[in-house]
């Protein structure tokens, strides 16, 4: 019965809508935007994996980059150096800071006005901006010149908004009664934080770091400067050397490697969806539990 | 003889002046109601025994609170205090751990860490909290995949398990159904031949049914306290008379 009452025909819609002609263009208009949202996701994807597939050749992936192989293997084994040098920096100051905001600062505080505006600033700054800073301080100010770990550190400071803000939201997200429960109990505050808040928030952390490594595998403008675009995997941190992003803009740029520049994109394309995916993964548990 | 003892106790969140004047002896190893009409400052009050207030920005409290006679906000060490007095809340909120950990948690804080003395107090807690043989051989399971009348005596079994000497009820039935909340009346009554309660109810049959004392509340003053007996069967004030008889509240 309520089956057949919610059920319209088609027929019928129209004819409700040409009643209501300004209905009737809304909801073309809403229609054709998702359309053309969707449809400019997947023209790109599409484009790119026909351009990019039928280049990527075992050449690509050898270990050792030359001027005949192209070989992306370098770029991708910078990429893991720099996102997890980045992490490093990065993680650890965020989830600290946000521990600081949403567990110890107490509301009235003026620090954390100041500190929300810094981070939500920091947040829309255009990544060369941070390339450029990062290089007139670690490359000139500290003398390192092009360096992963330059790059890794530019990386970190812009990363550390995202990490800071989704970590703050998951401790907030923290139902009150376990720390309630927790505090009637006779533990203390380090022990409440650390044993009980912050296991509970991991996998709204874990999601916002994920997106954090998204954003470094996708980065090119902030570490040009720092990091330089040497083509092999350095023997350490303090020299150059340049992630897939930066491979592919590099490649583009020289334009020698148009084809070659396709496969490195479908590369990198898979990698960000797969980042992007396991996050959403991520964030779809956290929404379960409470 | 008094297990606490409340003198003048006037407690104010910023400028609302939730208690007033509060005078109260809960005597040792009975079981102390506290009832009143919503917002009367009940639970305010059960919260100022174990000093939980203390968590809320702009509460402030005078007057004293003894507890065998050291005054529990002077000079008093309040995570000692807290192991003391336990707390059941309203809704259960066992900790996204397991059941082992749940139960575990509370003496962990307190220093315990042999592997052996663990398992033999977390036994004895949900033994006394009536939930051992639902739960023994699930101990290793999350604790939140429970039903919410086991997940409220996987709670007084948390507070059990640091070994307190009262525990706090706050209405800690009005979350489950009429089966579980029988179950934790019949417990209570079994808990306070070794333990102080304090429970605040809603619930006025509750109070009536298994408490040895009850004081009643209105806009943050005692109205009445007394015999539980006494103050159902022939109340003083006529306000509790009121209330009692359903005339409002």
């Amino acid at each position: 019965m309520m089956e057949a009452m919610n059920h319209i025909t088609w027929r019928e819609k129209i004819k409700g809508y040409k009643k209501d002609p300004f209905s009737a263009l809304l909801l073309t208009l809403v229609v054709l935007s998702a359309i053309i949202t969707v449809g400019v996701l997947i023209s790109l994807i599409v484009y790119i994996i026909i351009k990019g597939v039928p280049n990527i050749t075992p050449e690509l992936f050898e270990w050792k980059y030359n001027t005949e192989n192209v070989s992306m293997m370098p770029a991708i084994i910078n990429t893991i150096i720099i996102t997890a040098l980045s992490l490093i920096f990065a993680v650890p100051i965020g989830i600290f800071s946000a521990i600081y905001l949403a567990e110890y600062a107490k509301k009235g505080n003026r620090l954390i006005p100041v500190v929300r505006l810094t981070t939500e600033t920091l947040a829309g700054i255009p990544s060369i901006v941070f390339g450029l800073f990062g290089y007139l301080l670690f490359n000139i100010h500290f003398g390192w010149g092009y360096s992963m770990l330059g790059g890794a550190l530019t990386l970190s400071i812009m990363i550390l908004p995202l990490i800071m803000r989704t970590t703050e939201e998951a401790l907030l997200s923290v139902s009150d009664a376990y720390r309630e429960g927790s505090f009637g109990l006779g533990a203390g505050k380090l022990r409440t934080v650390f044993r009980i808040v912050l296991p509970s928030a991991v996998p709204g952390i874990l999601s916002g770091v994920i997106l954090a490594i998204g954003r470094i595998v996708g980065e090119t403008a902030a570490l040009l400067y720092p990091a330089g675009t040497a083509t092999v995997v350095p023997s350490s941190v303090m020299q150059s050397g340049r992630t897939l992003a930066v491979h592919m803009y590099a490649l583009l740029n020289e334009g020698f490697y148009i084809d070659q520049a396709y496969a490195t994109a479908v590369v990198l394309l898979v990698l960000v969806i797969g980042i992007n995916a396991l996050s959403a993964f991520i964030a779809k548990k956290v929404g379960v539990k409470e | 003889m008094s297990k606490i003892s409340i003198s003048d106790l006037e407690l104010h969140y910023s400028n609302f002046n939730a208690l007033k004047n509060v005078n109260l002896e809960i005597p040792e190893k009975e079981i102390t109601a506290y009832i009143g009409p919503s917002g009367c400052g009940k639970s305010t009050l059960l919260k100022s025994l174990n000093r939980m207030n203390d968590l809320i920005e702009g509460c402030k409290i005078t007057g004293t609170v003894l507890l065998d006679g050291e005054d529990i906000y002077r000079g008093m060490d309040i995570n000692l205090l807290r192991k003391r007095v336990g707390m059941v809340f309203q809704k259960p909120n066992p900790f996204p751990m397991t059941i082992y950990d749940n139960v575990a948690f509370g003496p962990r804080t307190h220093g315990v860490r042999s592997k052996v003395k663990l398992d033999e107090m977390v036994e004895k807690a949900l033994r006394d909290a009536a939930i051992w043989d639902e739960v023994k051989d699930r101990l290793k399971k999350n604790a939140l995949g429970m039903s919410g009348g086991q997940q409220q005596r996987l709670c007084i079994a948390r507070a059990l398990a640091v070994q307190p000497e009262v525990l706090l009820m706050d209405e800690p039935t009005s979350a489950l159904d009429p089966i579980s909340t029988s179950r934790i009346e019949d417990l209570a009554l079994e808990l306070k031949k070794e333990y102080t309660i304090v429970m605040v109810t809603h619930n006025m049959q509750q109070a009536a049914r298994i408490s040895d004392n009850t004081a009643f509340f209105l806009l943050g003053e005692v109205v009445e306290f007394d015999k539980t007996e006494e103050l159902f069967s022939m109340p003083k004030d006529k306000r509790t008379e009121d209330y009692i008889t359903g005339r409002f509240g």
